[in-house]
């Protein structure tokens, strides 16, 4: 455990401490970070610094080396595991010190699919670029969507399906929206595996986003451009 | 005494295996949400029409309808503890029409993943994976399957669990994964690694290889991999046909019969003993399939070059194995290990 290399964590500045936090997310470190995430705060950071620098930041790289095959399913579990420990214990704080929201979604795999790991990955990975999400689970109906739209009025409605046989279900969803005139007060986003962008186009949605680390730069695009709008509107 | 699949291994340069499971049945009226697997209790012609199909397209030997019949699947239609008796239907029907084939047709035990996630950030453990395998296969066997057949698996903590689940029970069993992330599976197994893990086993699989995935290109990289470790175990190669399309509020898979048939070719020539379908793959693909196996001769390994030519692109440059293999990230200080 005391390796004569060990780093001891409240021994770096803060700007090798970040570093350090951004090799530990990628290692899937929960522990250590938790316990930088304190030293941080206990140095007097901002909640919402220690949630961007160290975190948010640290997990935009490992989901860059997700989209570009270095990464795989069981490190970004454990990288997202690590962040969630962090959240936990920025999470409270950050309500309590009215820090700006990055943008929230609703998401869920389409009724008749029972696949999640998918759409888990999305959750995860949208958690650790500080999105707000709702997760409805599996086998979800077009009424569950249209509460939880209703309930929590998110920025973003997720959609996922594994099975080419349940992927359809989704453009009963947007087509049903469409029917109620609320379309466009979402941004909405499809994934899973046998999806292309010809598909999510073909039923209406915003994007197609091949992997998690795309969904949430895709997210991040769609929310400026919408701030944007309310700006110029 | 050796079990139907290896004694046609002894005999045969190649099998023709099946195609899809899942495409054909939604054809047949599958609505969107439901097991499949019910069907072998309230639509058995529908299944013995499925196996039917790939019989007389000329297959050699075919999957059973069970791919979901394990209680974590089932579980999520309100039927865990049926797997075992959906399980031995499925292998019954399959049975019931190989037999009366008047040909010499394998039937194999379809099984599919558990749907969870194994290993250090998952949440299903070794024993309990054994355990739900093990119900899937005792059914599959004592239905009249010839051999056990786990497709579609990424993680290797799974395809080790199915394998200890078989030798359990005995089986002969045979495991392919899904090799559908920029050349690896979802969980990051090259084709290399698979080779490995499968030697590794203390029950080896009869045969192992590669389903489904991105397209028929992909797949064949994925079995030369296979074939550069120098394997003497027969490989299995079973892709999509094509790539899914939406058409009209449907899905279509973009394959023709004559890709499919120059898919088969080329696996044979990539070294593949074992050669099927997997998604949108019906039977006049098998049909056209079965032709070009009986009508070209076997050919020199192809190159990755000859495989983009003749069936389109891959979907990623590398495939994790090699000299290209993807390097990791430039670590800016020494590893901080617990």
């Amino acid at each position: 455990m005391s390796d004569e290399d060990d780093i001891i964590l409240s021994e770096l500045d803060d700007e090798e401490l970040v570093l350090q936090m951004m090799d530990d997310l990628y290692d899937g470190l929960k522990p250590e970070i938790e316990e930088s995430v304190r030293i941080l705060l206990d140095r007097g950071w901002e909640p919402y610094r220690v949630l961007t620098e160290p975190l948010v930041g640290g997990m935009t790289i490992v989901g860059k080396d997700f989209r570009d095959g270095i990464l795989f399913v069981p490190e970004v579990l454990l990288a997202a595991n690590a962040m969630k420990a962090g959240m936990a214990i920025l999470k409270p704080l950050l309500v309590e010190t009215g820090a700006p929201r990055m943008g929230s979604m609703v998401i869920g795999t389409v009724k008749g699919d029972i696949h999640d790991i998918g759409k888990n990955l999305v959750s995860m990975m949208m958690e650790g670029a500080g999105f707000e999400v709702i997760d409805l689970g599996i086998n979800n109906a077009v009424e569950n969507y249209l509460n939880a739209m209703e309930q929590h009025k998110p920025d973003i409605l997720g959609m996922s399906a594994l099975l080419t046989t349940t992927m359809p279900y989704m453009k009963v969803v947007i087509d049903t929206m469409i029917a109620q005139g609320i379309r466009d007060d979402y941004i909405v986003l499809v994934g899973g595996a046998p999806l292309n962008e010809e598909f999510g186009r073909a039923i209406g949605a915003d994007a197609y986003c091949r992997d998690a680390a795309v969904a949430v730069e895709t997210a991040k695009q769609f929310i400026a451009r919408k701030h944007n709008q309310m700006a110029a509107g | 005494m050796s079990d139907a699949l290896t004694r046609a291994l002894a005999t045969r340069d190649w099998l023709l295996a099946d195609g899809a499971t899942g495409t054909n049945l939604f054809n047949m009226g599958l609505m969107s949400g439901d097991a499949p697997e019910f069907w072998n209790e309230t639509e058995p012609d529908k299944i013995r029409s499925l196996y039917r199909g790939a019989v007389e397209a000329g297959s050699d030997l075919f999957l059973t309808n069970s791919f979901g019949a394990n209680a974590s699947r089932l579980k999520l239609h309100d039927a865990g503890h049926r797997a075992y008796a959906l399980s031995k239907l499925a292998a019954e029907l399959g049975r019931e029409i190989a037999d009366a084939s008047g040909r010499e047709v394998i039937v194999a035990g379809s099984v599919g993943p558990t749907g969870e996630i194994m290993g250090a950030a998952g949440t299903l453990g070794h024993e309990r994976a054994v355990e739900m395998f093990e119900e899937t296969a005792k059914g599959l066997m004592d239905g009249g399957a010839d051999v056990l057949w786990v497709e579609t698996i990424s993680s290797p903590e799974e395809y080790r669990a199915a394998a200890e689940a078989f030798g359990n029970i005995d089986a002969p069993w045979c495991g392919t994964m899904s090799f559908d992330t920029a050349g690896r599976t979802m969980m990051g197994v090259t084709s290399s690694d698979m080779v490995q893990m499968v030697e590794s086993l203390p029950n080896p699989p009869i045969a192992f290889g590669a389903n489904c995935g991105v397209g028929a290109s992909d797949l064949l990289r994925t079995v030369l991999g296979f074939a550069a470790q120098g394997t003497d175990r027969p490989i299995i190669a079973k892709g999509n046909a094509g790539i899914p399309k939406y058409v009209d509020g449907h899905i279509h898979y973009d394959g023709t019969p004559d890709l499919m048939a120059e898919y088969a070719v080329l696996a044979r020539d990539c070294g593949a003993r074992i050669i099927g379908g997997c998604c949108g793959t019906m039977p006049v693909h098998l049909k056209a399939m079965r032709a070009a196996l009986e009508t070209r001769p076997k050919g020199p390994r192809p190159t990755l070059d000859q495989i983009t030519a003749a069936l389109g692109g891959f979907s990623s440059a590398s495939d994790g194995t090699g000299a290209d293999a993807g390097e990791g990230r430039e670590r800016r200080s020494r590893r901080r290990r617990a």
